[in-house]
């Protein structure tokens, strides 16, 4: 009792309302929550699966992208390929054979390995293969330092050394292999390319930065001369640069390999491609994060509801709480922060559901779990701007309700 | 002082219910009255009237000197918050939550803050002699010990006028005595209590009684007489009874001396709004 003078006396206007703290604000609009809990976790399921589906959508697109950021780190960006292009008649040109030496003497360039694509030597099994089923296996002549340039890697056998590399012995690449069914390698498996039998050595992986090599059969430089009638002419030269200098680099080392000619030069980046190919499933991830908009909806409308019901019910306590004092607006204000608090419950639920998707797709591809911190906190957000615009029908319901109703039930 | 004062008080409801027909009612401060009536007699409507919850259709309402009619929404939430307390024979405890939290949110809507308002609801429950029942929630409480919940609720806030809505009618006789000694005892240290009533009995054992019928003031035992003032004598538009009595209390109790202040706050009032 003694403290009420003071108060009245620090008024300027006698008749002013007290505005309620935050943390009043908060835990006003949370009580109606707390007393019905079945209610407000079956509500704010529908904003959950929501937002769950959309964060899903965004960690597996971005664990998928980590996964590729961390492939392409390990490939390297700083592998340029180089090959011919076409000459001003739209003819096929040739590289110069002096080209891999001039690329090579640049500052920058770290590695040059270069292959030559042996036209006209064609790859079976055996010689009773119909020449027509080639399956379109090329055969090159390589370096020995190919796989360093590629970085690829053997899956079986091994790669070409110093003795097989002058000897009718290959290596094959991934899907080449497959064709030619050679899933197992013994001193007589043997392919026959050109009118060669050739011994396999070795099946590479699946190489991701040269898929050209994916469907080749790799033979020494020097048998493919000596045997397949190779010209020592190279079709690429895979060009290793100093990471810091790629950009800058990339239009010399073209200009290097044909001085006179630079038009006649295509280089590219096949990492470029890899960044490509993911850009190309992010159209797909649209469709997907629009259906989680939808489920968003629903959930929106289900928490409206949620509270059209809660005013009917709490008729009692809205008229008592006009009875303590409390405003219109104070009324208004407890109906919104609930819708607000259940939605965005809903929200933290979803967001822990969507990275436990997240999670759980990430591992089982084998891929980094990665999630971006604005995708939690966005959804949180959204989640309680919805219950915003959820809650206003029915806190404007409950803040015009007369106050005499709690005295009506008596 | 006068605490409430409705002079020609009518409220109509749509469809032509007259609840509330002319009346005439004077309260003054430290008072404690029966309104006893009927179902159906309008007491209910009197008594949203006396609490400010609803506005007159014609006349004027006057709570400790503010014009209700010419108050605005806020202001009317803000002289709730202030000078009445209510008690529902409901209680309207918020289940699952303790006794000193509930009884503290009786001082919500004052702009005071959560200490203060935890220390103050204590002590509330003290007064009504509930303060080991500070934490148990309204399920662990008797019917008895609910209503002193909610009375203390009621007073946390020192209002100096506490309605009561047939506060002992959902209790049995040993609680309703216990709830109606309580009142009686806020009484004593001068906040003017108004009890709202269909029961006879109850109504008897107040010092003052207030019988409506019909939206009609139909008997009223008299005013209890706090000043020289000559219109402390109730006047009603129905059957006027006069019956003297002593004051209530010789001089202001120490809870009431600050009372004093509201009637520098109280405005003169300004011509009648009909509505």
């Amino acid at each position: 009792m003694r403290g009420l003078p003071r108060l009245w006396r620090d008024r300027r206007s006698p008749l002013r309302p007290a505005r309620l703290s935050l943390v009043d604000r908060l835990r006003t609009g949370s009580s109606g929550l707390r007393a019905r809990p079945t209610r407000v976790v079956l509500s704010a399921l529908g904003i959950a699966i929501g937002i769950a589906a959309m964060v899903a959508v965004v960690g597996v697109s971005s664990s998928g992208q980590a996964e590729l950021d961390q492939r392409i780190a390990r490939l390297g960006t700083n592998l340029l390929s180089v090959t011919p292009g076409e000459n001003l008649f739209g003819e096929a040109a040739k590289l110069p054979e002096e080209a891999r030496g001039r690329i090579d003497r640049m500052p920058e360039v770290e590695h040059t390995s270069q292959v030559e694509q042996v036209s006209g030597a064609n790859v079976y099994r055996s010689d009773l293969v119909p020449s027509a089923e080639s399956g379109g296996i090329a055969a090159y002549g390589v370096d020995l330092d190919l796989l360093e340039a590629v970085r690829a890697e053997v899956a079986e056998g091994t790669w070409l050394n110093g003795a097989t590399s002058d000897h009718p012995a290959v290596v094959l690449g991934a899907s080449a292999a497959g064709r030619l069914g050679v899933d197992r390698i013994t001193p007589d498996t043997l392919v026959l390319i050109g009118d060669t039998y050739f011994s396999v050595v070795g099946v590479l992986e699946r190489s991701e930065l040269a898929p050209e090599l994916d469907n080749a059969a790799l033979v020494g430089q020097r048998i493919a001369e000596e045997v397949l009638g190779a010209k020592g002419e190279a079709s690429t030269v895979y060009v290793r640069i100093d990471p810091e200098h790629v950009e800058r680099v990339r239009d010399e080392v073209g200009r290097n390999a044909n001085p006179e000619k630079p038009n006649e030069v295509r280089v590219s980046r096949p990492s470029d491609a890899l960044e490509a190919q993911q850009a190309a499933d992010q159209t797909f991830q649209g469709l997907l994060l629009g259906l989680g908009g939808l489920a968003l909806l629903v959930g929106g409308v289900g928490v409206a509801n949620t509270m059209v019901i809660s005013v009917l019910e709490r008729r009692g306590e809205i008229g008592l709480r006009r009875a303590l004092g409390a405003t219109r607006r104070d009324i208004r204000g407890q109906f919104l922060v609930e819708a607000m608090a259940l939605s965005a419950l809903g929200g933290v639920f979803g967001v822990l559901l969507g990275s436990l998707a997240t999670a759980g797709y990430a591992l089982l591809r084998g891929w980094p779990v990665s999630l971006p911190w604005w995708a939690g906190a966005g959804a949180v957000v959204a989640t309680v701007a919805i219950g915003a615009v959820a809650g206003i029908v029915p806190a404007l319901r409950a803040a015009a309700q007369h106050p005499t109703e709690a005295l009506g039930t008596a | 002082m006068t605490a409430v004062e409705f002079t020609g008080v009518s409220r109509h409801y749509p469809g032509g219910v007259r609840a509330l027909d002319e009346v005439d009612l004077r309260v003054e401060r430290g008072e404690m009255l029966a309104i006893v009536g009927p179902s159906g007699s309008g007491k209910s409507t009197l008594l949203n009237l006396l609490g400010t919850l609803d506005a007159p259709t014609s006349g004027s309402v006057r709570v400790f000197g503010y014009d209700v009619g010419e108050l605005g929404d806020d202001q009317l939430a803000a002289l709730r918050a202030r000078t009445i307390g209510f008690v529902f024979q409901q209680f309207h405890l918020a289940p699952n939550v303790y006794a000193v939290d509930n009884v503290a949110d009786g001082l919500l809507y004052a702009g005071v803050p959560a200490r203060t308002r935890v220390r103050r609801a204590r002590r509330a429950l003290e007064r009504v002699g509930l303060a080991d029942r500070a934490h148990h929630r309204p399920h662990e409480l008797s019917g008895g010990q609910k209503q002193r919940v909610a009375i203390a609720r009621a007073v946390v806030g020192s209002p100096p006028l506490l309605l009561a809505d047939e506060p002992t009618g959902a209790l049995d006789t040993a609680s309703g005595e216990a709830v109606m000694r309580v009142l009686r005892e806020l009484n004593e240290d001068g906040v003017t209590v108004v009890v709202i009533t269909h029961d006879r009995e109850l109504a008897d054992s107040l010092p003052r009684r207030v019988e409506v019928r019909d939206g009609r003031v139909v008997a009223d035992s008299g005013a209890s007489r706090e000043s020289g003032d000559p219109r402390g004598q109730v006047s009603s538009t129905g059957r006027v009874t006069h019956a003297s009595r002593g004051p209530t209390g010789s001089g202001w109790p120490r809870s009431l001396r600050w009372f004093a202040g509201i009637g520098r706050l109280g405005r003169a009032g300004g011509p009648t709004r009909d509505r």
